[in-house]
């Protein structure tokens, strides 16, 4: 067995999911702030900021699931059917929120396709954060497949990292509508950044806490000798950049905090990332052992290296093609 | 819709497919990883500017952006067919303890079957377009409204569907030649052909009977079925009761999928020469008659689509991937209560997305094109569904 590819691949997929939580993150705020609007006029502004992106977002969580198939199929075949019910509500909310973008600009009563807009965009997130929470918690496995029952991902932590998870996105999306938009929804959205950065950095508070207290080997990873002088880096510079996007956002800034708020959001998953590699399903499988055939990890690894520089050359391209303010007078579509 | 469905495929592999991903995860994961980066992105993220960035690029990067979503769009095709082809007609893998390992990916892209499934479903995708079309402009003819778009889009529909119509005859009689050789039963389903040792009858209509092994109410057209796959009059091929009962695939479902699909089929020839044979009279725009029927007509290749998929897929049966893994032993380890009670919700929410979707674009249709069709600029609408608004 090639054991250089196995961290490879993990470093792929794990920038493609990096890359799926900002992205989306922020579109999927932007429906957690859906309800906070005064007017459906306000809400057409806050849609139309993200109209020409969210299809090209949601493409990477697309990638982070073919890339678990493409080169760990034994960790994609534990971690599905162990989240079944999450994953599945997950993707109904996301065709719901999906769709209420399109048909929520020909209705003639907006009102029901907000709803779903709403709820969509707050069940996709909460769902996504049950099923991190789970999976840091552990998965039980027997024989290679997943042993445990429908609802063992049911926790009391693994839903707190669900709420996490929409706090999080809505300090996404607030600090993008500061970004991309003007008048109301702009000052409105400066004062939900706030609210959501408080609640954010209560959450990160919390798992950082309990994961230790509940898991000795995530204990054991930060608080070891010597491992705690490289670490302790970490939790200061989240400090500092959760001070930084408020400082900005009382300054009257547009662009830094939603920056910061991806530093944040990095911070954050580079902690994840410590406390458990090199488990990709805690606490029994590692990515070597749920690794493809090597020669399915080269082959596809050689189309990724080929591909993935394109990709991001051209989702570069479009935020920069509709860079800037989006303005009152244009039309959304 | 392309990337919401997209998420489901990809991640139901996993919640209900586990252990067929466990199985051949290795050979089919990375055609599905090929379609989602040389594709699906390019597809999504140059939608956004073909759908917001008329007035933002260029006029030639404009047209680029709309090549560019076709070409991602039929690299998807390329790669989707190329994984269910590989599970029909599977080939350079070895295995060891159940699961597929790559050997030759050429072979495995390339498999023999797939370059007869890509033609069918790419040409299939243009005449199901060419139909909706065809019928659109029919019923502007009709009403009277939007008349030179009207005429432009019958003239474009026909022009293509004549075409390519009689060409998917043909594909699909290659493509059936191809499958007696690789997965005959399928074949002895399709024909409900029952007695390998006599040659085949082409069956307009029969009632087949899976526990007597024989047909009712049989109308046929004798020896039509060796005609058509042997091309002998008597040649002979495979029948249903050469293998157990637990190795065929359900007779009726298949028989019968494939006998609409080739019955629209067939009516699509027709129409479409029909079509061609009155705008070469120079009266197709006053032949009332015919366009009253095409304006009714834009299901037709969705169901002969949907038809052929549950003819190939259900003609597999029971295996999921051909003589490599059956289909019972694919499955997740998730209850049977879970699994139902999700698939109801799935049926619920599809049925909600396709009843509004249907509503608005009946009333988009019924609204009609906005400016005019000799070209107004930068007025008209340039995300579609947005003109059904108000």
């Amino acid at each position: 067995m090639e054991w250089y590819l196995p961290p490879i691949w993990a470093a792929v997929i794990g920038i493609a999911v990096a890359m799926y939580v900002i992205l989306d993150g922020f579109d999927l705020g932007i429906g957690i702030l859906f309800p906070f609007a005064q007017s459906e006029t306000e809400r057409d502004q806050m849609m139309r900021s993200i109209a020409p992106f969210w299809d090209g977002n949601e493409t990477w969580l697309v990638l982070g699931g073919a890339g678990l198939l493409v080169a760990f199929p034994r960790a994609y075949a534990v971690v599905m059917p162990a989240f079944y019910l999450p994953v599945i509500i997950m993707l109904l909310a996301l065709v719901f929120r999906g769709i209420a973008f399109e048909f929520r600009t020909v209705s003639r009563s907006k009102t029901w396709w907000s709803f779903a807009f709403i709820a969509g965009s707050t069940l996709a997130a909460f769902a996504q954060g049950v099923i991190l929470g789970g999976l840091v918690q552990g998965v039980a496995v027997r024989d290679g497949g997943y042993a445990g029952g429908s609802f063992d991902w049911a926790t009391p932590f693994a839903l707190f990292c669900g709420l996490a998870l929409v706090a999080g996105y809505a300090l996404l999306g607030a600090t993008w509508l500061v970004m991309k938009c003007e008048g109301a929804v702009a000052d409105r959205a400066r004062a939900h950044a706030k609210i959501a950065l408080a609640a954010v950095l209560v959450c990160m508070a919390v798992v950082s806490l309990w994961t230790p207290l509940a898991e000795p080997r995530i204990a054991a990873r930060w608080f070891s000798l010597p491992n705690f002088y490289f670490l302790w880096p970490v939790p200061s510079v989240t400090a500092l950049v959760a001070f930084a996007i408020w400082h900005w956002l009382e300054r009257g800034r547009d662009v830094p905090p939603f920056l910061a708020a991806i530093a944040l959001f990095l911070l954050g998953y580079l902690g994840l990332v410590i406390s458990n590699f090199p488990y990709l399903v805690p606490p029994s499988l590692t990515i070597w052992d749920t690794a493809a055939a090597p020669a399915s990890q080269i082959f596809m690894l050689f189309g990724t290296l080929l591909l993935l520089p394109f990709v991001l050359g051209y989702v570069v391209f479009v935020y920069w093609l509709f860079r800037g303010k989006v303005r009152e007078g244009e039309s959304y579509h | 819709m392309g990337v919401v469905s997209g998420i489901v495929l990809s991640y139901q592999f996993g919640t209900n497919w586990s252990r067929f991903s466990v199985a051949v995860g290795n050979v089919i994961g990375p055609l599905i990883g090929f379609e989602v980066l040389s594709a699906f992105f390019l597809e999504a993220t140059f939608l956004g500017v073909l759908l917001f960035g008329f007035n933002k690029v260029p006029p030639w990067l404009y047209v680029l952006s709309a090549v560019v979503v076709a070409i991602g769009t039929s690299m998807s095709a390329f790669w989707i067919l190329s994984a269910n082809s590989w599970m029909q007609t599977p080939v350079g893998f070895t295995l060891k303890d159940g699961v597929a390992y790559p050997a030759d990916w050429i072979a495995i892209i390339f498999n023999p079957s797939f370059p007869y499934r890509f033609a069918h479903m790419l040409n299939a995708a243009y005449l199901t377009t060419g139909f909706v079309v065809l019928a659109v402009g029919a019923r502007y003819l009709i009403a009277g409204t939007h008349i030179e778009e009207g005429r432009i889009m019958l003239r474009m529909a026909i022009a293509l569907t004549a075409i390519l119509a009689p060409l998917q005859l043909v594909i699909g009689d290659q493509h059936g030649i191809n499958t007696l050789q690789y997965q005959p039963i399928k074949i002895a389903a399709i024909e409900a052909h029952w007695d390998g040792a006599l040659p085949g009858d082409f069956y307009i209509f029969a009632w087949p009977d899976e526990k007597a092994g024989h047909n009712w109410f049989e109308l046929s057209i004798p020896k039509a079925a060796s005609l058509i796959l042997t091309h002998r009059m008597n040649g002979l091929f495979p029948g249903l009761n050469s293998v157990p009962a637990s190795e065929r695939p359900p007779v009726k479902l298949v028989f019968f999928s494939f006998r609409i699909m080739l019955g629209v089929g067939l009516f699509m020839i027709a129409a479409a020469l029909m079509g061609a044979f009155l705008w070469w009279r120079s009266t197709l725009f006053e032949s009332r008659w015919y366009l009253r029927i095409m304006a009714h007509c834009w299901w037709f290749g969705f169901v002969a689509v949907i038809a052929g998929w549950v003819v190939t897929e259900s003609g597999r049966q029971p295996w999921i991937v051909h003589n490599v893994l059956r289909t019972a032993d694919a499955t997740s380890p998730v209850p049977g209560a879970t699994i139902a009670g999700t698939l109801a919700l799935f049926v619920v929410a599809y049925g909600v997305v396709f009843w509004f979707g249907i509503y608005y674009i009946n009333r988009l249709i019924a609204q009609g094109p906005q400016g005019s069709a000799a070209g107004d600029g930068g007025k008209f609408s340039r995300r579609p569904i947005s003109a059904a608004h108000s």
